[in-house]
């Protein structure tokens, strides 16, 4: 089934939401409402019309000149060998829109991802946690304007944790030597 | 040789000739030093595609077992050499720096991989990785690659092995090798190394020094090592004599 008529079936079901489908840039996609979200997910995957029944990935991209976060819902039909790209835009400094949890199970970890990288809050998630970073990591790493944090428990970060500091001399270790005295 | 000829033989034997047969003549720092040497056992500590390389070095083409290191423990209790292999992630590196904690001293790091070494293809824009692991515990010997190959990781232990040799009881009871931190990030450690007080009163190593030189004997002190144990009640009244 080819992208033009998954779209027109789920144009026909729900028009409103989609808010244009590009397919000029590689995969052809469409982005639809964030407020919508979960309208068009239950239909392209309970619909025997597109039937898209694996959610395969959620990504998080960043547009700072532009002022939105994009989430990026790859989906697949085993029945159809089907590929379909859902894209979301919200607003940059905002980051709220509902989770897809209650559809997509394996969404649960997905949306854990791209919190924790790109700082997306999913609203009806039910444990939206870090999930690779650290519990008290601070910032969202896959942000354009992340600022690394200068330590992290002690331990320096960034390039600039190559740079030579001041060792006070006495604490130089006295008679901790490998020298061959046999 | 039957019976009789073995009696013989033995009967025959001045007990100088006895003594040359049954005794041999060491240091202690040589003896304890080829026994730790000759059995370094790694603690299994593959943190991602350098532990294959681990792997084969463990394995049969390599067979890192002839050289003693064979028994990869799961446990650091039982470890001596941690071989740090993979990239170390911030995440991760509390973890290691409780494992290493944990092993029982004289413990030794080989930092595997340019990873561990220095952060590797993440050292500059890199925000999860430590940028050497160094900057979490003393590293002994480094090993760059991505992956080494298992003959490097072998030179590796080569290199742990040839430090041990190199080693003396004296110093390693003095110093708490857990405060050897590296320079890099000795300012972010509160408290300076702890070097152990010098005890007036006789520990073990004197009495061990007090049975296999005598009274006032010192193993290392009167730099005449390279003459053999034959002249340590000569060298031993020199320096009695030099004081």
């Amino acid at each position: 089934m080819s992208f033009e008529a998954l779209t027109d079936s789920l144009k026909g079901a729900h028009g409103d939401a989609v808010l244009e489908a590009v397919t000029e840039f590689g995969d052809p996609f469409v982005v639809v409402d964030p407020a919508r979200i979960l309208d068009v997910m239950s239909y392209l995957k309970d619909s025997p019309e597109t039937n898209l029944d694996c959610l395969s990935l959620v990504s998080g991209v960043d547009y700072p000149s532009d002022g939105i976060m994009e989430v990026v819902y790859h989906l697949d039909s085993i029945r159809r060998n089907t590929p379909y790209t859902v894209k979301v835009k919200v607003d940059r400094d905002n980051c709220r829109m509902p989770s897809i949890t209650s559809i997509f199970k394996t969404a649960k970890w997905h949306e854990r991802e791209v919190y924790d990288l790109s700082g997306v809050h999913f609203e009806g998630h039910p444990n939206l946690t870090r999930i690779l970073c650290a519990d008290d990591w601070v910032g969202h790493p896959l942000r354009k304007d992340y600022a690394w944090p200068e330590q992290y428990h002690g331990i320096p970060c960034g390039p600039f944790a190559m740079e030579d500091k001041n060792i006070p001399p006495e604490w130089e270790i006295e008679g901790f030597t490998t020298k061959n005295t046999g | 040789m039957s019976e009789a000829q073995h009696d013989n033989v033995s009967a025959n034997l001045t007990d100088e000739e006895m003594l040359k047969y049954n005794v041999l003549l060491t240091k202690l720092d040589d003896f304890v030093n080829w026994a730790r040497a000759s059995s370094v056992w790694p603690m299994t500590f593959g943190l991602a595609c350098c532990a294959i390389e681990m792997m084969a070095a463990g394995a049969a083409k390599y067979d890192i077992d002839r050289w003693g290191s064979g028994p990869f423990r799961a446990t650091p209790r039982q470890a001596d050499l941690m071989i740090v292999a993979g990239t170390v992630t911030h995440k991760m590196a509390p973890r290691v720096r409780r494992l290493y904690d944990q092993m029982p001293e004289p413990k030794y790091v080989i930092a595997m991989g340019a990873c561990v070494c220095r952060g590797g293809p993440y050292h500059l824009y890199g925000y999860h990785v430590v940028k050497g692991v160094d900057l979490v515990v003393p590293v002994d010997v480094y090993i760059p690659g991505c992956p080494p190959r298992p003959e490097a990781l072998l030179e590796g232990v080569f290199r742990v092995q040839e430090k041990i040799r190199n080693e003396r009881l004296n110093d390693r009871m003095r110093v708490d090798s857990r405060t050897a931190i590296n320079p890099r990030v000795k300012h972010l450690w509160p408290e300076p190394p702890k070097v152990m007080p010098q005890s007036e009163e006789p520990g073990m190593m004197d009495w061990l020094k007090g049975i296999l030189f005598g009274p006032g004997g010192d193993a290392h002190g009167h730099g005449h090592d390279d003459h053999g144990h034959g002249d340590h009640a000569e060298s031993n009244e020199h320096q009695a004599a030099a004081h």
